[in-house]
């Protein structure tokens, strides 16, 4: 399998994505979990907010391009799993968490309120 | 002579019996930081990934309106749901700088398996999980 589709740049670029954005999020969990989460506190940050929109956006694709090579590694090396399949189940598996992840960002910050 | 000597002046055939395990990882190489930072991660990762979904599919509740977002949230304030999200974050933590770790190792001139970055890893999913537990209860 060629080095493009191998994964390990895929997994290190969207690392460095992820990695901006996670640390984001920790902080942002911290602070907003603050006596236990509210529908009404989510939506109130979160609704017509295009910065925020736009950040949970790009979390939601770097973490889609991210989890399928995570998991094909592990489905190689654990379970034995190679070759053409498993690589086709990952990024279907991508392609589900992405369009999930932005019909969450969707619902969050355009849905009704 | 070393084996590593026999083996560079040829007197050893590839095929021939090895006396020694030699590089075959055997239980030493797993009793090592190292090797914990790396099931740590792979294992905080798959249960990530596996969590990530339920996420998605929890915040798409929103789409039903602000008051079905509010019946989903109010059954995740039961103690078992309260702990399993403490317990995510915490691996979510772990596995940001066990990662940042990984890409410090390949891509800055830095060698060896940096076990001062290991222990930072503990310590710092630790924080965040305190520091979450703690702006959840007060």
């Amino acid at each position: 399998m060629s080095a493009a589709l191998g994964g390990w740049r895929v997994q290190r670029i969207s690392a460095m994505v992820l990695a901006l954005c996670v640390s984001v999020h920790l902080v942002t969990m911290i602070f907003v979990v603050h006596g236990g989460l509210s529908a009404g506190a989510i939506l109130a940050r979160l609704h017509g907010n295009a910065a925020w929109g736009l950040f949970y956006t790009v979390f939601v694709l770097a973490a889609a391009a991210h989890v399928p090579v995570g998991l094909r590694r592990i489905a190689e090396e654990w379970l034995g799993w190679r070759g053409a399949s498993v690589f086709a189940v990952s990024v279907l598996i991508g392609l589900m968490l992405a369009l999930a992840g932005l019909r969450a960002v969707y619902a969050l910050i355009g849905g009704p309120l | 002579m070393s084996e590593l000597d026999a083996t560079r002046n040829g007197s050893v055939v590839a095929d021939a019996p090895r006396k020694t395990p030699g590089r075959r990882a055997d239980a030493r190489a797993r009793n090592h930081p190292a090797w914990w930072a790396f099931l740590v991660h792979r294992l905080s990762g798959l249960a990530l990934a596996i969590f990530l979904p339920m996420h998605f599919w929890a915040l798409g509740t929103a789409l039903h309106g602000a008051a079905a977002f509010d019946s989903f949230l109010a059954i995740t304030r039961q103690p078992a749901f309260v702990f399993a999200e403490w317990g995510l974050v915490t691996l979510l933590a772990a596995h940001l700088i066990g990662g940042v770790r990984i890409l410090l190792i390949e891509y800055r001139p830095w060698s060896g398996l940096r076990k001062d970055l290991i222990a930072l890893t503990a310590g710092g999913a630790l924080v965040a999980g305190l520091a979450f537990a703690l702006s959840l209860t007060l």
